[in-house]
């Protein structure tokens, strides 16, 4: 799965993207944010307070329960303030 | 229509395209968001918005279509700029055309704000204290909510 990371998240991640390999138990949003907060310490500061983390997956906003699977577009950012 | 550039926004070319040889329209409605040299009481110099392309495009056409399934328009459009910019500098520019100014007017105020919270943009801010990125502001999200129940 490819997961992308902007504004301050991808500050905070060092990365813009990354390739995940994800676990077959992984499959909705809220389980792969937990997978994402285990995989390094970085990952787990960057993702320590979710309310500050909103979720596309294949350029659509998700919420937690939404269903994620392997060939997906995931990003993770802040909450957005264009205009 | 919508478009999402890093260069300036021509409005007066952009209007006359958008209204051009339409007769029906009788009213035009814009909105034009432009850079502040004050943000939370700090003087800014200058900002970056970073977005994210793709996205960016596809929430920009579904809010253009949820206006035009709300409103009877004639035409509208939505240009969001990114890249660094400087306190004057423009940011957005919508725009609706309808038969009548009351769609126009609505439809005009109804895209900017869902514009502000649902499209993938993110400012940051360089002040004298350094560069940080802005939050998200609750008034935004009350501006949007008061569209949730709106019928056309």
């Amino acid at each position: 799965m490819k997961v992308l990371y902007f504004a301050w998240l991808r500050l905070r991640m060092g990365v813009a993207e990354e390739t995940v390999p994800l676990p077959s138990e992984v499959t909705t949003v809220g389980g792969l944010l937990t997978f994402l907060q285990g995989r390094s310490d970085q990952h787990a500061t960057a993702l320590a307070d979710l309310s500050v983390v909103r979720v596309a997956v294949n350029q659509d906003y998700a919420r937690d329960a939404d269903p994620v699977s392997d060939e997906d577009e995931v990003a993770l950012f802040p909450p957005v303030t264009g205009g | 229509m919508i478009r999402v550039q890093e260069e300036d926004i021509d409005i007066g070319a952009e209007l006359a395209a958008l209204t051009a040889r339409n007769h029906r329209i009788g009213g035009i409605a814009t909105f034009i968001g432009a850079m502040r040299d004050l943000s939370n009481g700090k003087t800014v110099a200058a900002m970056t918005l970073e977005h994210y392309p793709g996205m960016t495009e596809k929430q920009l056409h579904a809010i253009e279509r949820e206006a035009q399934a709300r409103w009877d328009l004639e035409a509208s459009l939505i240009i969001h700029r990114y890249g660094r910019f400087q306190p004057g500098d423009r940011i957005v520019f919508v725009a609706t055309a309808a038969p009548h100014r009351q769609a126009a007017l609505d439809s005009c105020a109804f895209l900017i704000d869902w514009v502000k919270t649902k499209a993938p943009f993110w400012k940051l801010e360089e002040t004298g204290d350094g560069a940080r990125w802005v939050d998200a502001q609750d008034s935004d999200e009350v501006a949007t909510a008061r569209w949730r129940d709106t019928a056309k």
